[in-house]
């Protein structure tokens, strides 16, 4: 999923400043799950930001509202009927449901009040870390499962770099080397094999480095 | 408010709290160690550590929220800590929002009935 | 001859090589730089010019290895992957060797976070690997990665650098097999200071043959002090300094220590000498470079063969 983190609150009162009528939209999805946007956050967000402005003889309105989902066009539109009547959206999903909000209504101001951080997975409760980079061209059949875009701080293909130690990469202890993981998951799989092979350089262009991208799937568009 | 475990407070709760005109929030939990559901109480100092910076971050201030640890027995050490927490929000005055309603409400006295729009929040 | 340098002159005359370090300065002036080529100049094969080593912003490796040549030194040019991208590489590349720099190392690097400037962008666009197969197909079909013809190839000895005490030790000769395979000429090593896990390493990589694909250049730093010893035990990733060598060093005075820490170099040097498949010596004074035509003399590596 998309993990995210909340702003600091005076970067998001700051942004604020300008406003006293504003939404707060949390979404369902992602944010949720890495309690950063559901409906939880979107609560304890509304009611802190009402303290602040208050305490600052600035008080501000609220309406809290939870979205299924902010990256679906359907979902966005049961705000159409009453968006006009505020000064601004505070969105707490990630980036691509801020910025689809901003697509669809184009007069009202959205503000970001998370940091979205990766794609990833929760590892135990309260804590995720990152899988994904979505680089377009997924090799984790011939590295035993464990990406070596993502998990090798430098994204090495024929790996460990010489600062590996006990398994953890030279730029933290907290961080596993992505290659150690290779040759381990590789090894009780029994296909050390596959390590001894020369890969070719990495195709950029198929991840965000050629460009923002797009899918279309021609069976599925009307 | 009386909860079944402090497990169960959220942070929402307190911040309620404050909307509502409270100075100061004091939450009893058991001895560490000894919640009855494991890790409540925990769970509760962690949040209450959470809510305590936003409170900070807000402007309402540090300390204005604290957790506090008793057996069920210790009647007398909850009259201490209540003491304590009573004299430490006096110091610290009234919330931030409450000086903000006390200054609307001396306002709204010293104008003229007559000119008396609506009450203010 | 696959570049004509004088380090690929001498490794296929079998002698010994020597090659030694020297840091580019922190900034435009390169008086100190010069300063520490003196020291090195007569005493060896090729010298290194760092790139931006521990991601420090220093002088390029490039212009130092011109600064090299300028003063008579053979010089052998370090590239990062971490900061340039294929395009950038193959355009230093071309560079290089259109102003007679003949030798050259590819590498990883080591990551931004160490350096001052934390935030710049990750490059490694490609691997050290892929680097070295990149640039063996450069030289030696004349051609671009995609295919284009080159209107003149470069001409370098290619080299990488391997580390036997890093983690996992099980993947260390393999990963030496990958860069042959890539088309290493010759590898440097991390700084030796235990001999016996050195030996095991050399043992590994002859059961494989592949000191007869390669020429090793085992790595030696001398010690300049037992705080510096403990610091690089301590802080340095994939640095391995056992207890005897900080003992020993420990046990002299602070002003005999610089003095131990020498000879404790020379004896690894006349170690490493005996070990089959070692074809030189790469000497790491960092810092120290005052020190290296002292070592170099003392090892009995003086005169370097004239070629």
């Amino acid at each position: 999923m998309i993990i995210g983190n909340a702003k600091p609150l005076e970067q998001i009162i700051e942004m604020l400043d300008p406003f006293d009528r504003i939404i707060l939209a949390g979404c369902n999805g992602c944010v949720t799950v890495c309690r950063a946007g559901g409906q939880k956050e979107v609560e304890i967000l509304a009611s802190t930001l009402k303290l602040a402005r208050e305490a600052a003889s600035k008080p501000i309105e609220i309406r809290p509202e939870t979205l299924e989902r902010q990256c679906d066009p359907e979902y966005l539109e049961q705000m159409r009927p009453y968006i006009d009547g505020y000064q601004a959206v505070l969105s707490i999903a990630c980036g691509a449901g801020v910025q689809f909000l901003a697509e669809t209504f184009k007069k009202t101001p959205m503000l970001p009040g998370i940091n979205t951080n990766f794609i990833g997975v929760t590892e135990r409760q309260g804590e995720w870390s990152e899988r994904c980079q979505a680089c377009g061209e997924c090799v984790l059949h011939l590295t035993g499962g464990i990406c070596p875009v993502t998990r090798c701080s430098k994204s090495i293909f024929h790996g460990p770099c010489g600062g590996s130690v006990s398994g953890h990469c030279e730029i933290d202890r907290s961080v596993p080397c992505g290659w150690q993981l290779i040759i381990d998951r590789l090894n009780a799989l029994d296909r050390l094999d596959m390590y001894e092979k020369l890969r070719p350089m990495k195709r950029w262009r198929q991840s965000r480095d050629g460009g923002p991208r797009r899918i279309v799937r021609e069976d599925l568009t009307q | 408010m009386l909860v079944p475990c402090t497990g169960r407070v959220e942070e929402i709760m307190v911040l309620r709290a404050f909307e509502n005109g409270a100075d100061g929030v004091m939450v009893v939990g058991c001895l560490e160690g000894d919640c009855h559901f494991q890790v409540g109480n925990l769970r509760a100092r962690k949040r209450v550590e959470r809510v305590d910076k936003l409170l900070g971050a807000a402007g309402i201030g540090i300390g204005r929220v604290r957790m506090v640890n008793l057996s069920a027995g210790e009647g007398a050490k909850f009259v201490v800590h209540a003491t304590q927490m009573v004299e430490h929000i006096e110091k610290m005055g009234p919330s931030p929002i409450n000086q903000v309603r006390q200054g609307w409400e001396e306002k709204i006295d010293r104008i003229d009935p007559e000119q008396r729009v609506g009450e203010q929040a | 001859m696959k570049a004509g340098s004088n380090l690929e002159k001498i490794l296929t005359a079998g002698h010994f090589a020597v090659t030694a370090e020297c840091g580019p300065p922190r900034g435009a002036d390169p008086e100190e730089f010069q300063k520490k080529v003196v020291h090195v100049k007569g005493n060896v094969d090729a010298c290194n010019v760092t790139d931006n080593q521990t991601s420090v912003v220093r002088m390029s490796s490039l212009a130092g290895c011109l600064l090299l040549k300028q003063a008579g030194v053979e010089p052998l040019m370090q590239m990062v992957v971490r900061d340039r991208n294929r395009i950038a590489l193959q355009s230093d590349l071309l560079g290089a060797s259109a102003l007679g720099i003949r030798n050259l190392l590819c590498l990883s690097g080591d990551h931004q976070i160490f350096g001052d400037d934390p935030e710049a962008k990750n490059v490694y666009d490609i691997d050290s690997i892929q680097l070295v197969d990149l640039v063996r197909r450069m030289r030696d079909e004349g051609r671009f990665p995609s295919g284009k013809e080159l209107a003149g190839k470069p001409a370098v000895l290619i080299g990488c650098a391997v580390n036997p005490f890093a983690d996992p030790y099980e993947i260390r000769v393999p990963r030496l097999a990958l860069k042959v395979q890539a088309g290493a000429d010759f590898v440097q090593t991390q700084c030796i200071f235990n001999l016996k896990k050195f030996e095991q390493y050399m043992q590994d990589v002859r059961n494989r043959g592949l000191h007869e694909k390669v020429a090793v250049l085992a790595g030696v730093t001398p010690l300049k002090s037992a705080g510096m010893a403990k610091f690089m035990k301590k802080n340095v990733a994939g640095m391995d300094i056992p207890d005897e060598v900080i003992k020993r060093i420990s046990a002299a005075d602070k002003k005999d220590q610089p003095q131990v820490g020498i000879q404790m170099c020379i004896e690894t040097i006349e170690r490493l000498r005996g070990i089959e498949g070692v074809r030189g010596v790469h000497l790491m004074a960092i810092e120290w470079e005052q020190k290296v035509p002292e070592i170099v003399k003392s090892a009995g590596l003086v005169p370097r063969p004239e070629l």
